[in-house]
């Protein structure tokens, strides 16, 4: 099956009930799959007149009750960046899919690209953490989005899937868990469904029509919903409370996979298509005796640091793979300051393919 | 016996060619037709805009360019905001005296989806303040360019990868929206409809329409016979079959005055237009009705507004400038 149909299978088996999209390349197989399947499962299809709409829509629907999805590509992200704040303050779970592609602007449509990584984790304004994952592989396009819808609901927060054109135009098959772990949101009624006692939790999320008096609004509010638009403390203590909520949960949120790093001398940091290509690599250069290893990434935001520290605290030298001019790798230096961190950026619109990576390896440690 | 072909009808056109050889549209495509003949009516003194969309893609594959004049290709929500930008530049600069006062045609030429569903705050805004800029909507009546999805100009009943057609569903569920009626309704001095065929009518639209100061418009319709399922050679007879069954009047609004460019005393039914067209194959003669009923209805209502400003002004005639 191919990665985008699987992403839109993961999506009905996580209980997606209303998708709002826009055509754009390469991400469109997703909204052409469900327009056929959600109604089959008295789900909404819905093909808004843009992208700006089709975030909106899926703000207004998560607020109705319903589990939302939207998928899109760079230049269509772009456009969601003011729903995305919007969604991020007003705490609206929803999954946003980015099949990425070269940028910028219109780019090359229908090459792959992992370029918007750093504008998913920054591209809104204001203070703010969200969730981003990325997946490798057919399955984890229908395992992440799984998850993504989880962690949308747990932490009320837009969940970004960012996979690549590659991954999303994959043919592999893949296994269909006959048991699923679902994340039901809590809707508990309630007179404070935006603030919490603790500095760092999830307030219930009761749904129109439920009988809440509900006040949503993108400007300052406190924990009832009421502007407070020029109070100092209003605004620091929900600011701090949106990045807390994700900041100290990390252990439960993040995800990475460690493949020959326990006695690694070059460890290899990637995601997404990207870290394929470097597991590749990893498994010829122990095949020559070279002990390296890989750290991959399955959730990107929130960054885990102390994976990294703990994986690379033994290694001579970290190399970083990635489809893009350097971005991830501006964390891990970030996280690693004190080590030899080397980019091996991708620009080209197309796969990085395993022996560019060997060649730059060589490059350093010959 | 090229005497005999003195009066043959390309004859007629100019020899100018803004937009060339070169481009991949598909075989058949209506939109690079009408493109070829919009730029021979506007001449070489034109600035084209395009979003996103087929235009963009089969103009310029590289290392070609099917482009004989300056053309801007823009984000899918903003054409007519970038004619805006070059409009205002331009008389800034005539203001200053760095720039002579030659007019030059600003045309944006957009498809459907860049027209009427994610540029449509653009165009609006843009024909609300006022600027001197042609805008063409060449409507293929979906997103072609992306694989078939549909779009507020699919007509209803047409089979879409996103509105497709199956037990549950006849295909798009909704009426085609009228943009020419939503252009019209800002009060522009030119609107109007067109088909690349009737080549004649197109180009003299163009041209009547650049004869205006202000914001024009102009709905072009153009099959597709990738995206209509067609066989490619019937693409002209398509767009005729539009004209003649109703499907898509050819009308101009002159300053809020309507008339109507090609009547007929009885609409070919529709089930002629429609019967050649892959995308309407799943339709049941009861869909084919419902169609037929709105077609009439359209056309009743088209010919009354053409009859009430006949009346009201008998004797108009074009004002030119």
């Amino acid at each position: 099956m191919q990665g985008n149909i699987a992403c839109a299978e993961g999506a009905l088996a996580a209980g997606c009930q209303y998708y709002a999209g826009y055509p754009i390349t390469p991400s469109s197989e997703i909204m052409e799959h469900l327009s056929n399947r959600l109604p089959e499962v008295n789900g909404v299809f819905m093909q808004m007149e843009d992208e700006i709409a089709s975030i909106c829509s899926m703000i207004g629907a998560s607020w109705a009750g319903a589990k939302a999805m939207t998928a899109t590509s760079g230049p269509g992200f772009s456009l969601m960046l003011e729903g995305l704040g919007y969604a991020l303050m007003t705490e609206t779970p929803c999954v946003i899919v980015n099949i990425q592609r070269a940028g910028p602007a219109t780019g090359q449509a229908t090459r792959p690209g992992q370029s918007d990584i750093m504008q998913a984790r920054w591209g809104a304004h204001g203070d703010y953490r969200i969730i981003g994952l990325s997946p490798w592989s057919v399955q984890e396009m229908y395992d992440l989005t799984i998850k993504a819808f989880n962690l949308a609901e747990q932490y009320r927060v837009p969940v970004i899937l960012l996979a690549d054109e590659v991954v999303g135009h994959l043919k592999e098959s893949f296994i269909i868990k006959p048991e699923l772990e679902i994340f039901i949101r809590d809707s508990t009624m309630t007179d404070k469904p935006f603030g919490t006692e603790q500095d760092d939790g999830v307030p219930p999320m009761p749904a129109f029509g439920q009988g809440a008096k509900l006040l949503v609004t993108g400007s300052t509010h406190n924990q009832f919903g009421i502007r407070k638009v020029a109070d100092p403390k209003v605004q620091d203590i929900l600011v701090n409370r949106l990045c807390n909520k994700i900041d100290r949960h990390k252990k439960e949120i993040c995800e990475t996979e460690s493949y020959l790093t326990d006695d690694a001398e070059y460890l290899f940091v990637s995601f997404g298509i990207s870290a394929r290509s470097a597991y590749a690599v990893v498994k010829q250069l122990r095949n020559q005796g070279i002990k390296a290893g890989l750290l991959r990434y399955k959730t990107i935001w929130p960054f885990d640091e102390d994976e990294l520290k703990q994986t690379a605290q033994n290694c001579k030298m970290i190399f970083v793979p990635e489809m893009n001019r350097g971005q991830l790798v501006l964390e891990i230096q970030r996280v690693l300051c004190d080590k030899q961190v080397i980019s091996i950026p991708k620009t080209q619109g197309e796969a990085i393919y395993p022996s560019e990576i060997s060649n730059e390896f060589k490059k350093y440690t010959t | 016996m090229s005497e005999k072909f003195s009066v043959y009808v390309p004859n007629l056109v100019n020899k100018d060619e803004n937009f060339v050889q070169g481009h991949r549209a598909c075989q058949g495509c209506g939109l690079a037709l009408a493109v070829r003949l919009i730029l021979k009516a506007a001449g070489r003194n034109t600035i084209v805009v395009s979003p996103t969309g087929c235009l963009e893609i089969i103009s310029t594959p590289y290392p070609q360019s099917a482009w004989n004049l300056p053309w801007v290709h823009v984000a899918f929500e903003n054409a007519a905001a970038v004619a805006t930008g070059i409009e205002g530049a331009f008389k800034a600069l005539q203001a200053k005296g760095k720039k002579d006062d030659k007019p030059v045609n600003i045309i944006a030429i957009g498809g459907d989806g860049g027209t009427a569903d994610i540029g449509l705050q653009a165009l609006s805004g843009a024909m609300e303040r006022g600027h001197d800029f042609l805008y063409i909507c060449v409507d293929n009546e979906a997103y072609m360019n992306t694989g078939i999805q549909r779009s507020s100009s699919t007509p209803f009943g047409a089979s879409t990868t996103t509105s497709p057609s199956g037990q549950a569903s006849i295909g798009q569920v909704t009426a085609k929206k009228n943009m020419t009626a939503i252009a019209a309704a800002h009060n522009i001095p030119y609107t109007a409809t067109a088909c690349p065929s009737y080549p004649f009518d197109l180009m003299e639209k163009v041209k009547r329409a650049l004869s205006y100061r202000g914001p024009k418009y102009i709905h072009c319709l153009v099959a597709c016979p990738t995206g209509w399922s067609n066989a490619a050679d019937l693409m002209v007879r398509i767009g005729s079959l539009a004209v003649e069954t109703g499907a898509f009047p050819l009308y101009e609004v002159i300053e809020g005055k309507y008339k109507l460019n090609f009547d007929f005393p009885k609409l070919r039914p529709i089930t002629d237009y429609l019967k050649i067209q892959g995308r309407y194959k799943h339709l049941k003669p009861k869909d084919i009705e419902l169609i037929q009923e709105k077609v009439n209805n359209d056309w009743k209502q088209l010919k009354h507004k053409v009859s009430c400003d006949m009346l009201a002004s008998p004797s108009r005639e074009r004002s030119g400038e």
